[in-house]
């Protein structure tokens, strides 16, 4: 058995600092401030970019969401992981991945873009990440109580295919259809004129970003949301020393790129209403802690041949598409006319299904 | 092998919760874990390798592995 350096100590530190690196990178190279990377923001644009939401602002065709699946299937073919897998309760998944969604858009950022806003400076970010952990620790009582989703199948070697076919099927439509100065739309994709979604790396930047990023991330099991949730759960380190690493060397990219700027106020793509950006991860978090990873670990299992999280991404695309049609995104101005409201629901659905889903196995 | 762990098909943090849970019950011996990623293999030997147990065999057995963790 060859020994795998990247799931070692070391290896999961360095993966976490490269990410924590490459991020303000992509950053500087044009992509939204404190945005370097964000699984569901991007996950929200790319939304966004197929129409299922039309915020004129946030439409984009994100490589890096396209490198982070294509990436994983390479590394999990090159080193014999790839394993077609899937029917753990996938409708729970969905559902998960919907609210999943809605949660980090009420704060403005998946656990990546928390720990990438708290780098840059912004204090809001602290109030999202305690969030984060109050969602995983709730989500920690369930397990204690014996919540799992069940046992998933073996499937056909073609199904495990079928999500980073998808994936290059959006790289296809980007090289068929690419952005038109001043152009909204360019054949079936939507482009963002302005806003956050106009912001973005070179494609072959991002692209090689996402490749590179999802193939180290494969190899070590990185997870924002396991980091937190094996600290509570089973008081271990492992995961943990990742998302430190990732804070770190983000904080010091930033400082070295002029791109820290500490403060509450006038934070890049933030908000400053506490309570929502708090209530808005305690749901992102106990929506990825049911699930069994963070937005980026789903995509990287999905490129190894999980459908199961498969299916939570496309919870998490349906999930942006309610965000943005139902108003409850939130906005630099604040939460959204409905972000409250959705908040709520999506709080008692995850209590729902963490009290409800005991099987014994 | 009745009394093997069956973690086959489940996610994180299940396999490892089985395994700790076992060994509070059982405080030595030799414990036999099934499990079907690399992922619940890794994440299986650190979580019993914290608690003093070693992992003394592993077995590919089609796609799955069956570990054999010890603790005298």
């Amino acid at each position: 058995m060859v020994k795998n350096y990247f799931a070692t100590r070391w290896g999961i530190i360095g993966v976490g600092a490269v990410i924590g690196i490459l991020a303000p990178i992509l950053q500087k190279l044009g992509n939204p401030g404190n945005m370097g990377i964000c699984v569901a923001c991007f996950e929200r644009d790319i939304a966004g970019a197929i129409g299922m939401h039309r915020a004129g602002v946030v439409q984009y065709m994100r490589l890096e969401i396209v490198g982070f699946v294509v990436g994983a299937l390479i590394a999990s073919l090159l080193f014999k992981e790839f394993k077609s897998r899937g029917g753990s309760a996938p409708i729970v998944r969905f559902v998960l991945g919907v609210f999943a969604m809605i949660g980090a858009l009420v704060f403005l950022g998946c656990p990546w873009r928390a720990m990438l806003r708290l780098s840059g400076g912004d204090g809001n970010a602290l109030v999202g990440l305690a969030g984060l952990i109050v969602g995983i620790w709730v989500g920690t009582l369930f397990f204690k109580r014996g919540y799992n989703l069940g046992r998933s199948q073996r499937s056909h070697t073609a199904a495990g295919w079928l999500m980073p076919l998808i994936m290059v099927g959006f790289l296809v439509l980007v090289l068929i259809y690419p952005q038109i100065e001043g152009q909204f739309k360019s054949g079936v994709l939507f482009y963002s004129l302005k806003g956050p979604g106009a912001m973005h790396a070179p494609l072959i930047i991002s692209l090689v970003v996402g490749l590179g990023i999802g193939f180290i991330a494969q190899r070590s099991r990185f997870c924002t949301m396991g980091a937190f949730r094996d600290l509570i759960l089973f008081k271990q380190t492992h995961l943990f020393g990742g998302v430190v690493a990732l804070v770190i060397g983000a904080l010091v990219t930033n400082l070295i790129l002029g791109q820290f700027n500490a403060g509450f106020v006038m934070q890049p793509v933030a908000h400053n209403m506490h309570i929502w950006n708090f209530a808005g991860m305690v749901l992102a978090g106990l929506a990825f802690a049911l699930a069994g990873g963070c937005p980026g670990r789903q995509l990287f299992l999905a490129g190894e041949g999980d459908g199961d999280a498969a299916i939570f991404f496309m919870g998490m695309i349906v999930g942006a598409a309610f965000a943005h049609n139902f108003s409850l995104a939130s906005s630099p101005k604040g939460v959204g006319p409905h972000g409250i409201a959705a908040v709520g629901v999506g709080l008692a659905v995850c209590l729902f299904i963490g009290l409800t889903m005991r099987k014994k196995i | 092998m009745n009394n093997a762990i069956d973690a086959r098909g489940l996610s994180c943090p299940q396999p490892v919760l089985m395994t700790i849970d076992r060994m509070k019950n059982q405080k030595n011996g030799e414990i036999i874990v099934l499990v079907d990623t690399e992922t619940a293999r890794e994440n299986v030997t650190r979580a019993a390798g914290n608690l003093g147990w070693d992992l003394v065999n592993v077995q590919a057995e089609e796609m799955d592995f069956k570990m054999t963790l010890k603790k005298e």
